[in-house]
């Protein structure tokens, strides 16, 4: 057991920013908009770093895919206790059409690389909403795992979670190595400390490109059009 | 007519009520009505029948009605019956209970003065209104309630009547016609105010700016933003923002609060520690005089050494020199980077420490510099259930810097932040860059007035004073206070030398306030300070003006009131104090 956890942070729209479709129609305006970490995301960072001060893990990785600027986000992992980072550089036009099923082939690679326990995503990207990349992560390596989890413990080596679902919630236990995906009420993110943030500038982060962990980053899917919902129409009484 | 019934009622009740007072009655004015009224009908008839005669007549003649000394605090319908001479000043003792001193003989400087000899509205005036305003002279009175009470709930008036004007020719005809019928008038904006001066005392016409709510015009070279005065100060926001602008000043009540008000009280905030004050920012106003003359000074140019500056006189008069009705005002570039950090300090000489060091570090792009207690933490915490990001200290720091490059401010405040730690003058903090944590950051500052609402009655003290000796006096006071106050809070513009001091109590208590003040005047005025820093004089703190200003200075404020308003209706009973003669 490495007692090594990865934890998958994705760099999106700040949820508090009005979005404006590009005039071309072929996506959003992202140039000088704010961007922050995905708010599940910051949830699943909170849970690794928890088990972290449990002391039931030993290391927290904090990974993420895509352009330079994902950098901060893995710098903000760092400053809430992460103990150092993977970017994955992907930018360009493969950034653009960069989805679920990429991100898990790579985050299946660097499991594989890292010898990691324990996956821990967010469960859905606030900006694609697809709720994917976790299950699809398990599915790939062949892991058990534990979605929407709102309350995660460790058993020795098996987890116990508890899954909010449509009916209610629902616990179960699964085998370890796992992929666990946070849902809204599993934790409340931290404040990252002064201290912590002074450290975390010193914590290292590695870059690497899909290619050296053999995952092709070529996209099966075309985005059409995007459009903004039709406007809203006044009601009447 | 229905009103009038309404109004004969209310006599009606209040002559029982005096009644029962002489005769040192307890019950209610229904019973003792049920007890009395069969065998006494005809004379309660008889009562009434005179009373209403005598009111006419009395009101036809405008003559100062003596007997109408009730306090703005008390009753929601002023006592002016005008037939029990005698037993008017039993009346006068118990209603002035409230604010008297601890021997109760005093009358507390912040009490409401007696009533002006305005003359009152009439059918005829309200016909006129009518004519004017169709469909926006409020005389229902659920509608002019609200209008009524300050935001504290702490003052409350009697006002009949709510005009909405939507023009500035509006206002100007509002006004000409109050002038010629000396009746006085209340400008009111978004009722935000803290010292009861948006509010009537008694029936003053409450002019409410509420309807005007237009943007003029905005030039996106200059930055220079000309609206209506009603415009509320947060849609002002949200309209600048969407083009790359801000408005200079924030505040706490940018969600209710309109800019005529803002500029007529000479607002603070947020953002004066990096914007100035209204004073600087605003570059032109358009005023109805009291006589409803329009004085148009709404330039929008930067530079114009043209004769005197009328507008300044304008800029804090609190409504008792002219009514603002167009506002334009210099507006600032959105910051491309704003960062919000929240630090922890152990003693206030630290806090001091890190300012200058902010200052000198941090330069140009510091934009706000505000600070809270611990108590203040405590309260938020109980109160509106918000969690401490940080650990426990005795001082709160809320630092925001604003830039054009994230880069260059992330790397000034890095710099900053190293120096802070490793100096010790910071034991704890966090940092924000992110809207949502900027936002939860800033309520916890923002939103201590509200939890102060939810401790109990509050007395505030909004007090300018030099910036070494501002937590003194709060340490002076809960010492002064002991155990007769439930909490005692300082935070505030530290940046600007600005304390915003509250004293709780569970509810009101005139023991607590006569304990409170002079106490806390007389410790302003002997750092030479501030007794009203930004909330300005109002109704409650206008006799205390000399404790931070020359009489003869006062005495001058009294002759460019009578020069602009003669009568004496524009928010009367307000601002200057009671002993300069108005009329």
């Amino acid at each position: 057991m490495s007692g090594r956890v990865l934890v998958g942070v994705k760099r999106v729209i700040d949820y508090a920013v009005k979005i404006r479709v590009k005039p071309d129609n072929t996506g959003v305006v992202t140039d000088g908009v704010k961007h922050s970490m995905n708010p599940f995301c910051e949830i699943a960072v909170e849970e690794a770093v928890k088990l972290k001060e449990k002391k039931l893990i030993k290391e927290v990785v904090a990974v993420s895919c895509g352009p330079q600027q994902s950098q901060e986000t893995i710098r903000t992992a760092l400053a809430m206790g992460a103990d150092r980072g993977i970017h994955v550089d992907v930018s360009g036009k493969d950034y653009e059409n960069l989805g679920p099923l990429q991100v898990s082939k790579i985050l299946a690679a660097l499991a594989k690389q890292e010898d990691a326990q324990l996956i821990l995503l967010g469960k859905q990207a606030i900006d694609d909403d697809c709720n994917q990349t976790g299950q699809m992560t398990a599915a790939l390596l062949d892991w058990p795992q534990g979605t929407f989890a709102s309350e995660v413990s460790l058993e020795g080596d098996k987890i116990n979670l508890v899954r909010e679902i449509d009916g209610g919630l629902e616990h179960i236990k699964i085998n370890t190595p796992a992929v666990i995906t946070a849902d809204l009420r599993l934790n409340t993110p931290r404040y990252a400390t002064l201290p912590n943030i002074m450290k975390a500038k010193k914590k290292k982060i590695v870059t690497v490109k899909p290619a050296d962990l053999g995952v092709d980053v070529t996209s099966r899917l075309e985005v059409l059009k995007v459009e903004e919902p039709p406007q809203r129409q006044a009601g009447r009484v | 007519m229905t009103r009038d019934k309404i109004t004969r009622s209310f006599q009606l009740h209040y002559k029982i009520k005096m009644l029962l007072k002489i005769s040192n009655s307890s019950c209610c004015p229904t019973c003792f009505l049920q007890l009395v009224l069969p065998p006494v009908s005809t004379v309660m008839a008889g009562l009434l029948k005179r009373a209403l005669r005598l009111r006419t007549a009395l009101r036809c003649l405008c003559d100062y009605n003596m007997l109408s000394r009730s306090t703005a605090t008390l009753s929601p319908v002023d006592f002016h019956s005008p037939f029990l001479t005698c037993s008017s000043e039993q009346v006068l003792a118990s209603t002035r209970k409230l604010h008297a001193g601890a021997d109760g003989s005093k009358v507390s400087p912040s009490a409401a003065p007696e009533r002006l000899p305005f003359c009152r509205v009439t059918e005829e005036d309200l016909a006129f209104f009518r004519k004017i305003l169709a469909g926006r002279t409020i005389v229902d009175p659920d509608l002019v309630e609200p209008s009524n009470v300050d935001w504290l709930k702490s003052v409350r008036g009697s006002s009949e009547v709510l005009l909405r004007p939507q023009t500035t020719e509006e206002v100007s005809q509002i006004l000409s016609y109050c002038n010629s019928r000396n009746l006085a008038v209340n400008p009111q904006g978004g009722n935000t105010g803290l010292v009861g001066g948006s509010v009537p005392v008694y029936d003053e016409i409450i002019l409410s700016t509420s309807l005007m709510n237009k943007i003029l015009n905005f030039d996106s070279i200059s930055g220079v933003l000309t609206c209506q005065a009603g415009c509320v100060l947060e849609n002002l926001s949200f309209y600048l923002e969407e083009r790359d602008y801000i408005m200079p000043l924030d505040l706490g009540a940018k969600g209710s609060c309109q800019i005529g008000g803002n500029v007529a009280t000479n607002a603070g905030g947020l953002r004066l520690l990096r914007y100035g004050s209204l004073h600087g920012t605003v570059l032109g106003l358009e005023l109805v005089l009291a006589d409803g003359q329009v004085l148009d000074c709404l330039s929008t140019l930067r530079k114009d050494n043209t004769g005197y500056d009328l507008k300044q006189l304008f800029i804090g008069s609190e409504g008792t020199l002219g009514v603002i009705t167009a506002v334009s005002i210099l507006c600032p570039r959105k910051p491309k980077s704003v960062n919000v950090v929240f630090l922890g300090c152990e003693t206030f000489e630290q806090l001091l420490k890190t300012f200058q060091l902010c200052k000198s570090m941090l330069g140009e792009i510091l934009s706000a510099f505000e600070f809270l207690d611990s108590e203040c933490m405590r309260l938020l915490n109980t109160h509106l259930k918000l969690p401490n990001p940080i650990s426990d200290c005795p001082f709160y720091i809320v630092i925001e810097t604003s830039g054009s490059d994230p880069t260059h401010d992330a790397q000034k405040l890095h710099n900053f932040l190293e120096e802070a730690m490793t100096s010790s003058l910071v034991s704890d903090g966090t940092v924000a860059t992110e809207e949502a944590k900027i936002k939860a950051l800033w309520s916890l500052r923002e939103r201590v007035t509200e939890a102060l609402t939810h401790d109990g009655f509050t007395y505030k003290y909004d007090i300018s004073l030099p910036v070494e000796r501002i937590y003194q006096l709060v340490t002076d006071m809960r010492k002064h206070l002991g155990n007769r106050a439930k909490s005692v809070v300082g935070y505030g513009h530290v940046g600007d030398g600005n304390l915003h001091l509250n004293v709780t109590s569970p509810s009101k208590d005139p023991a607590l306030l006569a304990a409170i003040e002079p106490f806390v005047y007389e410790w302003t005025a002997s750092c030479r300070g501030s007794i009203s820093a930004e909330h300005g004089l109002g109704l409650k703190k206008r006799n205390y003006i000399y404790y931070s200003k020359q009489s003869q200075a006062v005495a001058l404020m009294g002759n460019i009131k009578a020069m602009l308003d003669p009568k004496g209706i524009l928010n009367p009973y307000k601002t200057l104090p009671d002993n300069l003669k108005h009329i």
